[in-house]
C-alpha cells in the first residue's frame, strides 16, 4: 500500500528542496547551473522509469498526493516566511493557476477557445478595486463578486462564442481583449491609464497587508496571508476542476471537443455545456483577478494587455492541454524563471514565444500530457 | 458638420480601409490555400516596415539621395525580404503542423508573432522607441477650405489601389492564380492535377506577406512614424476585416477592411464627444457582426463533414 505512495513523496520532497535551492541563490551562474540539473534530472527520471511511477503515485493515491503537495507549498513559505519578493513571487504563481484552471476548462475540456483570459482576470480585478474603495461589503464576498462579475461580462459574448466556430470565435475573444483594454485605458471612471488603487484584504478585523508580528523581533511577510487563502482557493477550485472533469460533466465536455457534431449525434445539448463550461471559466480567472488585485494593492490597464491573455494561453499549452497538475508545473515555470534568472527578463517574451514554438513543433501535447481517463479507481490498461 | 473637415475624414478613412484592406488580403490568401490563420501577419508587416526603414538609411548611407530611386528600392527591398519571410514562416513553421488541431497553428503564429514583434524591439538599435520614418514623396499640399489635399496621400492611395487591382488580376487572370484557386477548392484534386502544392503555399505565403510588407511602408509614409508594436492593433485589424468579410474571399476581406476603417471613422464622427472610444466601438461592432453573420458577411461555402 504504502509503496506506490513512496516515489509520489520522494518525488515532492526532492522538489521541495529543488525550489527552495532555486528561490535562494542569488548568483546567475549559480541558477543556471541548477536550472541545467534539474532538467538532467528530469530527463534522467524520464529515462529510466522514474516519472511513470510518479504519476502513478499520483493517479492512484489522489488525495494523499494532494496534501503532500500543499505540505510542500507550506514548506517553502515557512523557508522563506520573512522575505517579500519571493513570497509576492509564489502568491502570484497560485493565483496564476486559479485563473489558468478557469481557462483549462474552457479550453482543455470543452475546446472552447478564450484569447481573452487576461481581460477577465482583469474584470475580476478592477470589480474588487470599485467594490473595495466604494462598498463595505466583506471581503471574502468580493472574491466571489470578481468572478460572478467576469461570468457576467462573459455571458455578453456567449452569444456569439455559440453561433460561430474555430477562427471565428477566436476573433470573437480577440477582439474583446484588445476591446477591454483599450476601454479601461480611456474610461477616466476607472482611472484611465493610471489605473485605481485597491484595498488589502480584511477578514473579520484581520488586516492582510500588515505583516504578522510574533512576539520581539519575529515578523512574518504580509504576503504569507494571501499565499495561504490563495491555497484555500486554489485547493477549493483545484477539486471542484477535478471533480468536473471525472464525472459525466466532464465526460460530456470531453465529447463536445473531439467532435462537436458527433456529440450533438449523441443528444449532447451543445449549447448547454459551452455555456456552462465558459461561465464556470470566466468565474474561476475572475475571482483569481479579485484575489490578485487585493494583494497588490493597485491596478492598471497595462497588467490586461493582449500579450498577458497570450501568457496564460501558453501555461495551458505548455503544461499540457486539459491537465492540471501540468498547470501548476509550467506556471511555476512561466512566473519564476525570468523573475530569477535576470539575465532573461528583458529577453521574456521573446524566450517565451520561441519556446511555445518550439513545444508547437516537436511536442505539442505539452509538458505533462493529460492521462487517459480512468473509469475505475486504480484500473490500468493491462 | 463642415464640407471639408467631412472630406478630411474621408481621405483618413479610405487611407486607413487602404492598410486594412492590403493586411486582410494577406490572411484571406493564407486562409484559402492552408485553411491556417497567419497570425505572425500584422508583425511580418512591422517588420517589413522597418526593412525599409533601414533600407533608406543604408541607401542615404552609401549616398543615393534622389527620392524616386528610393522609394523603388525601399519598396523593392522589404517587399522582397518579407516575401521571403513569409515563404520561410511557411515552409518551416506552418506546414510542419498542418495535421495538427487548428489552435495549434493559431497559437503558434500568434509567438511567432510575438518573436518577431519582441525582436524589433531588442535588436533593432533604439528599437523600443518609435522611430521617424523619412518623408520619401512629394509633400506639396492643396488647401480647399479645411481640407487640405496631399499629393503624398494621393499618391499612396493610387499606389494601395493598384496593388489590390494587381492582386485580383493574378489571382483571377494568370495560371497561377488559377493553381492557387484551385489548391484553395481542392487540395487533393489540385495535386492529383499536377499542381505542386508545397510551391503554391509558399508563393501565396510570399505574395501575402510581400503584401503585408507594402501596406507597413504605406503606414510608416503616411504617418511619418512607425514603432515595434504597430503590427499587433494592425493584423488583429486586418484579421477581423478578413473575417467579418468572410475568410478564403479577396472582396470579403476588401470590404472588410474599408468597412473597419469606415466604423472607427463613423466612431469618431458620430460620437466626438468620446472619440477616445471609437477603437472600443469598431470592436464591438465587429462583435456583434459576429454574432449576426457566424460566417462572415460574404460567408464561405462549407458543408460539416463527420
Amino acid at each position: 500500500m504504502f509503496a506506490v505512495l513512496l516515489p509520489g513523496i520522494g518525488s515532492a520532497v526532492a522538489v521541495t528542496v529543488y525550489v527552495i535551492l532555486l528561490l535562494a541563490v542569488e548568483s546567475q551562474a549559480a541558477i543556471a547551473g541548477l536550472l541545467v540539473a534539474g532538467v538532467i534530472a528530469v530527463l534522467a527520471a524520464a529515462r529510466f522509469g522514474g516519472m511513470a511511477r510518479i504519476g502513478r503515485s499520483f493517479a492512484e493515491r489522489e488525495n494523499a498526493m494532494n496534501l503532500v503537495i500543499i505540505l510542500a507549498v507550506l514548506a517553502v513559505t515557512g523557508f522563506f516566511y520573512e522575505d517579500h519578493f519571493i513570497l509576492l513571487l509564489m502568491a502570484t504563481v497560485i493565483i496564476y493557476v486559479i485563473a489558468c484552471l478557469g481557462l483549462n476548462l474552457q479550453f482543455g475540456y470543452a475546446g472552447v477557445l478564450n484569447f481573452a483570459g487576461a481581460a477577465f482576470f482583469g474584470v475580476g480585478c478592477y470589480t474588487a478595486a470599485v467594490l473595495t474603495k466604494n462598498t463595505a461589503m466583506p471581503h471574502l464576498l468580493i472574491l466571489v463578486a470578481g468572478g460572478v462579475m467576469a461570468a457576467v461580462i462573459g455571458s455578453l459574448l456567449i452569444l456569439p462564442v455559440l453561433r460561430t466556430r474555430s477562427h471565428y470565435s477566436a476573433v470573437v475573444t480577440i477582439a474583446f481583449a484588445l476591446l477591454f483594454k483599450i476601454f479601461l485605458e480611456v474610461n477616466d471612471t476607472l482611472g484611465g491609464p493610471q489605473g485605481l488603487p485597491v484595498d488589502g484584504m480584511n477578514v473579520l478585523g484581520w488586516e492582510f497587508n500588515d505583516d504578522i508580528e510574533i512576539g520581539e523581533d519575529f515578523e512574518i511577510a504580509f504576503y504569507v496571508n494571501y499565499i495561504v487563502v490563495g491555497l484555500i482557493v486554489l485547493a477549493l477550485a483545484f477539486t471542484f476542476v477535478r471533480r468536473l472533469e471525472r464525472s459525466w460533466v466532464g465526460l460530456n465536455l470531453d465529447a463536445l471537443r473531439l467532435d462537436e457534431t458527433a456529440a450533438a449525434c449523441f443528444g449532447l445539448n451543445i449549447t448547454r455545456w459551452k455555456i456552462t463550461a465558459f461561465t464556470l471559466g470566466n468565474f474561476l480567472t475572475g475571482v483569481a483577478g479579485a484575489l490578485y488585485a487585493m494583494m497588490l494593492g493597485f491596478i492598471a490597464p497595462t497588467n490586461f494587455t493582449f500579450g498577458d491573455s497570450l501568457i496564460l494561453v501558453s501555461i495551458i499549452l505548455l503544461g499540457g492541454i486539459g491537465n492540471p497538475w501540468g498547470l501548476v508545473v509550467a506556471t511555476t515555470i512561466l512566473i519564476i524563471l525570468p523573475e530569477k534568472l535576470q539575465v532573461i527578463q528583458e529577453y521574456r517574451f521573446l524566450l517565451f514565444g520561441a519556446m511555445v514554438i518550439l513545444i508547437l513543433l516537436f511536442r505539442p501535447e505539452g509538458l505533462l500530457p493529460r492521462p487517459l481517463r480512468t473509469y475505475l479507481p486504480g484500473w490500468r490498461p493491462k | 458638420m463642415d464640407v471639408g473637415l467631412f472630406a478630411q475624414y474621408v481621405m483618413n478613412g479610405l487611407m486607413l480601409g487602404m492598410m486594412y484592406a492590403l493586411v486582410a488580403v494577406g490572411f484571406t490568401l493564407f486562409f484559402g490555400v492552408l485553411n491556417v490563420i497567419n497570425f505572425s501577419h500584422g508583425d511580418v508587416l512591422t517588420v517589413g516596415a522597418f526593412t525599409g526603414l533601414a533600407t533608406y538609411l543604408g541607401l542615404s548611407a552609401i549616398g543615393v539621395s534622389w527620392a524616386p530611386a528610393q522609394v523603388v528600392i525601399v519598396l523593392l527591398v522589404a517587399t522582397t525580404c518579407m516575401a521571403g519571410l513569409g515563404a520561410v514562416i511557411a515552409r518551416y513553421l506552418v506546414l510542419p503542423l498542418k495535421a495538427a488541431p487548428a489552435l495549434n497553428t493559431l497559437l503558434l503564429t500568434l509567438m511567432l508573432g510575438t518573436v518577431l514583434r519582441e525582436a524589433v524591439r531588442l535588436f533593432y538599435p533604439l528599437g523600443a522607441n518609435p522611430q521617424r520614418f523619412p518623408p520619401l514623396l512629394p509633400t506639396t499640399a492643396y488647401s480647399f477650405g479645411n481640407f487640405t489635399l496631399r499629393v503624398d496621400s494621393v499618391m499612396l492611395l493610387l499606389a494601395g489601389l493598384a496593388v489590390i487591382v494587381g492582386i485580383h488580376l493574378v489571382i483571377n487572370k494568370t495560371k497561377l492564380g488559377l493553381a492557387i484557386r484551385a489548391v484553395a477548392q481542392d487540395e487533393e484534386t489540385a495535386k492529383t492535377m499536377g499542381i505542386n502544392f508545397t510551391l503554391i503555399v509558399l508563393v501565396t505565403f510570399a505574395i501575402g506577406s510581400g503584401l503585408a510588407a507594402f501596406a507597413g511602408i504605406l503606414h510608416g509614409l503616411y504617418y511619418s512614424e512607425i514603432n515595434f508594436a504597430m503590427g499587433l492593433l494592425l493584423g488583429v485589424i486586418g484579421f477581423s476585416s478578413a473575417i467579418v468579410g468572410g475568410l478564403g474571399n479577396i472582396y470579403g476581406a476588401i470590404i472588410g477592411g474599408f468597412l473597419f476603417a469606415a466604423l472607427q471613422t463613423i466612431g469618431v464622427l458620430a460620437m466626438p464627444f468620446a472619440s477616445a472610444y471609437k477603437d472600443v466601438f469598431a470592436f464591438g461592432v465587429i462583435i456583434l457582426i459576429m454574432a449576426w453573420r457566424p460566417t462572415g458577411l460574404i460567408s464561405e461555402k462549407i458543408s460539416e463533414r463527420v
